[in-house]
């Protein structure tokens, strides 16, 4: 890379990676495709007040209003691509068109994404000594954000528009980094009016603002000065959150649809898992149960006859009744996750803060992290793509501290690799496998020679486990498929790639909690 | 990072962008009844599994060669039948005599652009790697840099991933060949050029540099000594390997001249549809194919190529180095594509493979050429549905080869080695050559972005419907004969010294 100056190797990594999705144009894609061309077609052709109440599809409009303005901005430029994909009544409507111009809007606006991860590359500390370029920080977290596996084939092949989601949220961050609270404040609240799944995140935002902003001065040990306090700043943020809500929620709250909008927001009445169980606390836990159940059975303790019928389907049936352990309800799951990140928002907020002391925007991203990863592990009807909520942000912090490096490489493999049932096509599986190894190699690669001469990022058990995941894709992707236990039990494999991964996630989940509450060593300042 | 990791996402990355082209359309996708090369493909597949040796080049009742006969030498019909074994065990439907006749499927789609891949991952792919690490100068990452654009160059990857054909694999065989040649290996490099020749008779573009460089080796280690040793030695491998891939047709002469008719069919005429080479861009002045007769027009071109070959050959027999071998197969294949009988447009393949041998040694020439030799084929492309693969590919090339290579920065004088042309130029006044070469690229760049556009973007006028077609063609032509005369001229003047090489910063 002869002429990689440190100026020109933003440009050039963002428009090769631009350039590759446009290569997936005509790929396969997800239902998730006709779900936002009907979106295209709802915010296009029908008023504002029927946007929520139309139903001719099933995909029916679930975004928060924002979400909704932005697919009918979209649309104004679609009917130039072709008009006929935006009436509501063309039901799984396809055209080379359509396909050209829904495929070219996430490239596109991927760019607010490109903006946001190079704001984020701005606000890495580099080192002082001349590094060459490739083993800089700052471009090791460009390539982790911009060629990031996981929105790549969530993005272009599956087909959403997280890009431009996530590229929000880093803009957010960024701002965070250097200090702009009010900026970083305006964008979340954009954010969340966007897509409601960020809310996880939310009670970091909070607890963050409200003790770094609202709050001037800290004692001399770091706690909170409680008459530092600055009401001016607190009424500043409310006024920001509240007017961006008012914006969005405003015409259907004056239009009397606030009810109908928030029950397409959040929907209950789906399962505890998704059809593919996600790889988190609950598919260890359906697993125990079935383990338990059969295990009973063998033993005679309990009767065959008296079990949940469809139960070991693999999560086909969406209300699932466990055999042996108690079955979850959605409060159930909703008190697992408060109390799963409840230790971590208090130590963020009594935490040894201070002008010069260790706490600060890293610990805020940790705890953002344990806030989405813990909603993730302990969420009802989580997707499995929501993983990416957890990886994208901590490769902020993986190119600046060795130990979030070694979680990030666990997470991110594991997480990853889960999406891999995402894609089962077999035309695009040279593609997710390839573009995963690409990923993985560099990560090590790139992570290791960042942090050489600091030790070793994961422990002797942790790369056991990443090795067997290969054992386990070859098996779930290759062996089986031909094996003649595919007609008898198809789901197994699903199965075992949740289980398998759900582990590192956990585990990645409780190493963020080690480095969040014994920081003995220093983490570098933002 | 390790070297070793940069290559793997070099060659992943690699991968990952010929099979994202793959995903797209194939030449004749649904145009009955002749559909396209990927139907030919399939039809030998059917041919040579269904039929015995000895009929396969035979027009008989199971056999019409008017449907896509087999034309290509014995090994690419050995490769069709190794693929129609694997077809039959996953779907007989697809290698039945007759009836699988235009059989298209998406599943049918992913196993042809699967049998590409795996023949581009264990011959082209493995050589390209190999030639960067062992036959470039530089650091590591130079040749990390030369191995992406080379494994990147767009033209290949278009047609055979996305039209459809197995170029990577006579391309591949000949790459082992220079391989070998430039390790030492003589008798093993000869071998694999005989298999690329048995692939693809159109190998022939380089074998004029392979002979006179194995020669001219021979005269220098003494003709009466080593040298008729080593010439015996690659000799008898060269009979050997033709004569166990063209075993089953030795039994009977005539069966062979009717393998070697099938080949080279002389009755086509100098060249078809529109192509960058000579007698197309002057049909537009002279109509040779009406002022010669069929007969003359082949032995018209044969003079017009062999004096265009004679001069880079004879320099490459009194000066057998590497150096001198790999202009003159850039030469050689040049001069074949730009003169020679029955020319196809992407038989400017066979001169992209040389010139990206050289993409270390004259990056900005290397690059210019590469990228007017994609263009050059677009309107195939535009053909087959390729629009998008087609400005990606070549885009990203173009970007990051001029990136990566840095040829704009490196184009002084003595790195373009235009000293001969100075001489030459004596009587004008003193002009800044590298310059006016910069400038140069400049405008043909923007020109063939411009011809794309207007290709894609306008309707042409109707008395003149060929007009878009024709002035790309002409376009590249002028670039192709541009480039000749320049690496004449380059493997003319002095070969480059180890001192300019070590000053190229890296």
């Amino acid at each position: 890379m002869a002429a990689a100056d440190s100026r020109t190797w933003f440009p050039a990594l963002a428009l090769g990676v631009s350039l590759l999705k446009c290569l997936f144009i005509n790929a396969y894609h997800s239902t998730d495709f006709e779900v936002h061309r009907n979106w295209l077609a709802i915010t296009h052709s029908l008023p504002v007040s029927r946007w929520y109440h139309e139903n001719s599809s099933v995909w029916t409009l679930d975004y928060p209003p924002l979400f909704a303005w932005f697919q009918w901005s979209l649309s104004h430029v679609a009917q130039h691509f072709d008009s006929n994909m935006l009436r509501v009544e063309n039901l799984d409507y396809v055209s080379p068109g359509a396909v050209l111009f829904q495929r070219l809007s996430v490239v596109f606006t991927d760019g607010v994404f490109i903006y946001g991860a190079r704001e984020c590359c701005r606000c890495v500390q580099e080192p002082k000594e001349q590094r060459d370029v490739l083993s800089r920080p700052s471009f090791v977290l460009a390539v982790l954000l911009l060629w990031n596996f996981g929105l790549l084939v969530v993005d272009h092949l599956h087909f959403q528009y997280n890009g431009f989601l996530f590229g929000v949220l880093l803009l957010s961050l960024a701002k965070h980094l250097q200090h702009r609270h009010l900026q970083g404040a305006l964008l979340f609240s954009i954010l969340l009016n966007l897509k409601h799944i960020y809310l996880y995140m939310a009670p970091a935002y909070g607890v963050y603002l409200l003790r770094s902003y609202c709050f001037t001065q800290d004692h001399r040990d770091g706690s909170v000065g409680w008459r530092s306090f600055r009401p001016l700043r607190l009424l500043a943020l409310g006024s920001i959150v509240t007017s961006v809500c008012a914006l969005s929620f405003g015409p259907f709250i004056a239009m009397g649809q606030l009810p109908q909008v928030l029950s397409r927001l959040f929907p209950f009445k789906r399962g505890l898992c998704h059809a593919y169980w996600a790889p988190n606390f609950w598919s260890l836990y359906n697993v125990l149960d079935k383990s338990l159940a059969s295990l009973g059975v063998r033993l005679n303790l309990l009767e065959e006859a008296e079990l949940p019928r469809a139960s070991m389907t693999g999560g086909l049936v969406q209300e699932f009744n466990h055999a042996v352990l108690p079955s979850v309800t959605p409060s159930v799951t909703l008190v697992c996750s408060l109390l799963s990140i409840l230790p971590a928002l208090l130590s963020l907020w009594g935490g040894p803060w201070g002008p010069r002391g260790p706490w600060g925007p890293p610990a805020f991203l940790r705890v953002l992290l344990i806030c989405s990863l813990g909603s993730f592990l302990f969420g009802w009807h989580v997707h499995e793509k929501a993983v990416l909520l957890a990886i994208l942000p901590l490769s902020i912090l993986a190119v600046q501290n060795r130990e979030d490096a070694g979680t990030f490489l666990v997470l991110t493999t594991t997480g990853h690799y889960s999406l891999f049932p995402l894609i089962f096509t077999p035309a695009e599986f040279p593609i997710k496998v390839l573009l995963m190894l690409m990923f993985t190699i560099y990560s090590f690669t790139a992570l290791r020679k960042l942090h050489s001469g600091q030790g070793r990022l994961l422990c002797p058990l942790e790369s056991a486990y990443l090795l067997g995941l290969i054992a386990v894709a070859i098996t779930c992707e290759v062996v089986f498929p031909l094996s003649p236990w595919q007609q008898r039990l198809p789901f197994l494999p699903l199965l075992v790639t949740s289980v398998y991964c759900s582990v590192g996630v956990c585990h990645s989940f409780l190493r963020l909690y080690v480095s969040l509450l014994r920081p003995q060593e220093k983490p570098k300042q933002l | 990072m390790q070297t070793w990791s940069s290559v793997s996402i070099c060659v992943l990355l690699a991968v990952v962008v010929r099979w994202g082209v793959s995903l797209n359309s194939y030449s004749g996708a649904g145009k009955p009844p002749m559909f396209g090369d990927y139907e030919a493909q399939r039809h030998w597949q059917e041919v040579t599994y269904n039929l015995p040796p000895q009929e396969w080049y035979f027009n008989t009742t199971e056999n019409d060669l008017m449907y896509w006969g087999l034309d290509y030498p014995p090994l690419t019909a050995y490769h069709s039948l190794i693929c129609a074994y694997v077809a039959k065990s996953i779907n007989p439907e697809w290698v039945e005599l007759h009836k699988s006749r235009g059989y298209e499927s998406p599943k049918h789609k992913l196993f042809m652009r699967a049998t590409v891949l795996v023949a581009d991952l264990i011959l082209f792919i493995p050589a390209v790697v190999l030639y960067c690490f062992y036959l470039t100068d530089g650091s590591s990452k130079n040749k990390v840099s030369i191995l992406f654009c080379f494994l990147l160059y767009p033209g290949l990857i278009l047609i055979d991933y996305g039209h459809f054909q197995y170029n990577a694999v006579s391309l591949g065989f000949a790459l082992w060949g220079v391989l070998a040649l430039g390790l030492g290996w003589d008798a093993l490099g000869s071998l694999a050029f005989c298999l690329a020749l048995n692939y693809k008779q159109m190998e022939l573009y380089h074998a004029l540099p392979f002979f006179f460089y194995l020669l001219g080796k021979s005269v220098q280690l003494g003709l009466m000594g080593r040298g008729l040793f080593l010439l015996g030695r690659i000799a008898s491998t060269v009979l050997g390997t033709f004569a166990l891939c063209w075993l089953p047709f030795l039994s009977d002469p005539d069966h062979a001249m009717q393998v070697v008719r099938r080949i080279f069919p002389v009755a086509r005429g100098l060249f078809e549809d529109k192509v960058a080479n000579t007698w197309c861009s002057l049909n537009a002045l002279i109509k040779f194919r009406s002022i010669l007769s069929s007969d003359s027009q082949v032995y018209f071109s044969l003079a017009c190529t062999l004096l265009a070959v004679l001069p880079s050959c004879v320099r490459l027999m009194t000066k057998p180095t590497f150096w001198q071998f790999k202009l003159a197969l850039a030469n050689s294949s040049l001069a074949f594509f730009l003169f020679s009988y029955q020319v196809h447009e992407k038989s400017i393949l066979l001169v992209a493979l040389p010139v990206c041998l050289l993409l270390n040694d004259l990056p900005l020439v290397a690059i210019w050429f590469l990228h007017a030799s994609t263009f050059s084929m677009m309107p195939l492309f535009l053909r087959d549905g390729l629009l998008v693969p087609y400005v990606v590919t070549s885009l990203a090339f173009l970007f990051f080869s001029i990136y990566l290579l840095s040829p704009l920065e490196q184009c002084s004088e003595e790195q373009l080695r235009l000293g001969a042309y100075r001489k030459l130029l004596f009587f004008l006044p003193k002009l800044d050559l590298a310059c006016i070469v910069r400038w140069k690229f400049y405008i043909s760049v923007a020109a063939m972005a411009g011809l794309s556009f207007v290709t894609v973007a306008l309707v042409p006028p109707p008395h003149l419907p060929d007009l878009f077609p024709l002035l790309v063609t002409s376009t590249a032509f002028l670039q192709f004969l541009g480039t000749f005369i320049y690496f004449n001229i380059v493997q003319f003047s002095e070969p480059p010294s180890r001192k300019s090489q070590k000053k190229k910063k890296n």
